[in-house]
């Protein structure tokens, strides 16, 4: 029993990092219908940038969180209007095939900057050092920072969808983007807007996974970025509950598999599981079923 | 003899003797030393894999992110087998099994996944073949984990060659029959061709079964070359390096692929002189290419003789009009030329 509420609470944490990095992707493709695999390679470089912060400018943890969330912005908007605007007519597949090539783009551009060797975070001590008990669980404030954070960004991401003008535009755009169009929505801005938001949530998950596993590497958003994906899709893509949902779901289930022995099988769970949802409701836990009308 | 002369398939195969005629002159005056036989190796390969690919993903319009998976079934099965037989005949017998293998796995994958349309589909695919490749590192007594097989060379170039030219006459005669015509018809509109009477998931269960067993040939082939095989060597990135091919090419255009293959290939070791920025500069290329030629390279057009001489007369054509263009400027100077003289 212990055992079983101590991977619970280390199952949140990593969920809370898929569900950040998930939101990005849903919201993406629920806008422009892109699997944006370039995604998981902000989330990296969100990592390196905070990396940069605490260790060369001697940063505390929360500007180095927000200067990460900045920059990656900044990036993720770059990569849409550089790479993805001029394709907005373009197939689906030419679309798909540019995001892997901005990925490989990213990847490699990091490994010839960085070298490709594992950088490790600096031990933050202080507050952030210590952990508590509770019986015989053991929480870490590490854990408690990660949850705190992305259930912080969480609602403001659900006021900014739906509260503001432009959230409304986001949710206008991604049901018909044609007759948004026409009722006066500049949909270039508002896709860029939602690469923004996108982007940032993926740098603060990078930061933040750099804070709990102490190591980052040039490719460390590969496995998390499908991942994350997966999670995406679990929950029903385009959906913003769902993503988070999903990506609560699947960091449980990867912990209590790698917890209960099975840490070599853990990647190949998480996939069966996607192909099971895809196969008996192929829309997602969250996903309404659209008939196709002809 | 005139007529079979001039029929399209004495031409086809006398360019393909050709080929492998001038091919095997360089190979044996050593101008294509080793490591240049391995690009070409490597070519081969590629042209099964994306021609395969294509028949699923281009002609059928079923998207596949997990071709490796089926690859990697076929390179460990002929491995294993050609460990256990080590002779030309048991390499053989591998390919058959490596090609029947992957073909059983395309089906079994291919029966549950392919209801799923568009990037969901790809999404299930991508997560099989990880799934396979999972399997392949945990199955520690068969496949010795995620340090591989170590595989004796069986083949040279000639074999490649002649596997490679066997993929892509069945694969394009399979597009020219009924079964064919069935699956290029689920591309254009799934819903229609439901309507019309074709059994949609029996021909998309076919091409992805058909594409499956062309990806365990090349995965033996790797194998019985390339002296070792691993699981990683048949990841995700494998799978995206095939579906940049089949686009680069174009979307149901097998010469397309062929040529995208062989272009990508060389593009490659040509960029091996800057190991640096190698990727680098292949990611941009990539990029730029598909902003400027979404369509990939030819399109979904085919390349043929036929299209070799409309080049001709296009280029002819050209030239006729620059060089008109240029009679035009030389009389009109010569005009100007005149006309002062005639003024005065």
């Amino acid at each position: 029993m212990d055992q079983l509420l101590q991977q619970i609470i280390n199952g949140i944490s990593l969920g809370s990092i898929y569900a950040l990095i998930a939101l990005g992707y849903t919201m993406v493709y629920g806008i422009i219908k892109l699997i944006n695999f370039a995604h998981c390679d902000v989330y990296m470089i969100g990592a390196y940038i905070g990396f940069v912060c605490i260790t060369s400018l001697k940063l505390g943890l929360i500007p180095a969180l927000l200067i990460a969330m900045a920059i990656c912005t900044i990036l993720g908007v770059l990569i849409e209007r550089i790479a993805y605007r001029p394709l907005r007519n373009a197939t689906r597949i030419a679309v798909l095939i540019t995001a892997i090539g901005v990925s490989l783009l990213l990847e490699n551009g990091m490994i010839l900057i960085a070298s490709p060797q594992v950088r490790v975070y600096p031990q933050i001590d202080g507050l952030l050092a210590k952990s508590f008990d509770i019986g015989r669980i053991t929480i870490n404030m590490k854990q408690v920072l990660i949850l705190a954070t992305t259930i912080i960004l969480m609602i403001l991401l659900q006021f900014i969808v739906k509260r503001t003008r432009i959230g409304k535009a986001m949710r206008a755009v991604s049901l018909d983007t044609e007759a948004a169009q026409l009722m006066g929505i500049n949909v270039d801005t508002t896709i860029s807007f939602t690469f923004a938001i996108g982007s940032a949530l993926a740098g603060a998950a990078g930061v933040l996974v750099g804070v709990y596993y102490n190591s980052i590497n040039p490719l460390m958003g590969l496995l998390p970025g499908l991942k994350a994906f997966v999670a995406a899709v679990f929950g029903g893509i385009g959906i913003i509950p769902g993503a988070m949902l999903g990506g609560y779901f699947i960091g449980m289930v990867e912990t209590m598999v790698a917890g209960y022995g099975g840490s070599m099988f853990r990647d190949a769970v998480v996939f069966a599981i996607l192909i099971f949802i895809l196969i008996v409701k192929p829309t997602g836990l969250l996903g309404k079923n659209v008939r196709e009308k002809v | 003899m005139k007529k079979i002369l001039k029929a399209k398939g004495f031409k086809m195969l006398t360019a393909l003797v050709l080929t492998y005629i001038i091919i095997q002159v360089l190979v044996s005056t050593n101008i294509i030393n080793d490591y240049m036989q391995a690009t070409l190796v490597t070519i081969f390969i590629n042209i099964i894999l994306a021609v395969s690919l294509n028949l699923i993903t281009g002609f059928t319009g079923q998207f596949s992110l997990g071709h490796a998976g089926f690859m990697s079934i076929g390179a460990y099965t002929c491995a294993l087998i050609t460990a256990r037989i080590p002779t030309t005949w048991g390499f053989i017998l591998g390919v058959l099994a490596a090609a029947i293998v992957a073909s059983i796995a395309g089906y079994l994958v291919g029966l549950p996944t392919l209801r799923l349309r568009g990037d969901y589909l790809a999404i299930a695919t991508l997560g099989m073949s990880e799934i396979i490749r999972i399997i392949f590192i945990n199955m520690d007594d068969i496949t010795n984990g995620a340090a591989g097989l170590l595989t004796k060379r069986f083949v040279n170039w000639t074999w490649l060659f002649i596997f490679t030219v066997i993929t892509v006459y069945f694969i394009s005669n399979f597009l020219k029959s009924t079964h064919g015509r069935a699956c290029i018809s689920i591309r254009e509109d799934e819903t229609a061709s439901e309507a019309v009477g074709i059994n949609t998931t029996k021909y998309k269960v076919m091409a992805f079964t058909i594409g499956s067993f062309f990806a365990g040939i090349a995965g033996a082939l790797y194998a019985s070359y390339f002296y070792v095989i691993k699981p990683d060597i048949f990841n995700f990135n494998k799978s995206v390096n095939i579906l940049v091919i089949v686009v680069f090419g174009g979307l149901g255009s097998l010469s397309g692929s062929v040529v995208s293959a062989i272009v990508l290939a060389l593009v490659s070791s040509f960029l091996q002189a800057f190991s640096d920025v190698q990727m680098i500069l292949y990611s941009l290329l990539l990029i730029i290419i598909m902003i400027f030629k979404p369509g990939g390279l030819l399109g979904s057009r085919e390349l043929s003789i036929a299209m070799l001489g409309d080049w001709r007369a296009f280029i002819g054509e050209k030239f006729k009009a620059l060089r008109s263009r240029k009679e035009k400027k030389t009389t009109a100077k010569e005009d100007l030329d005149n006309d002062p003289v005639e003024n005065k």
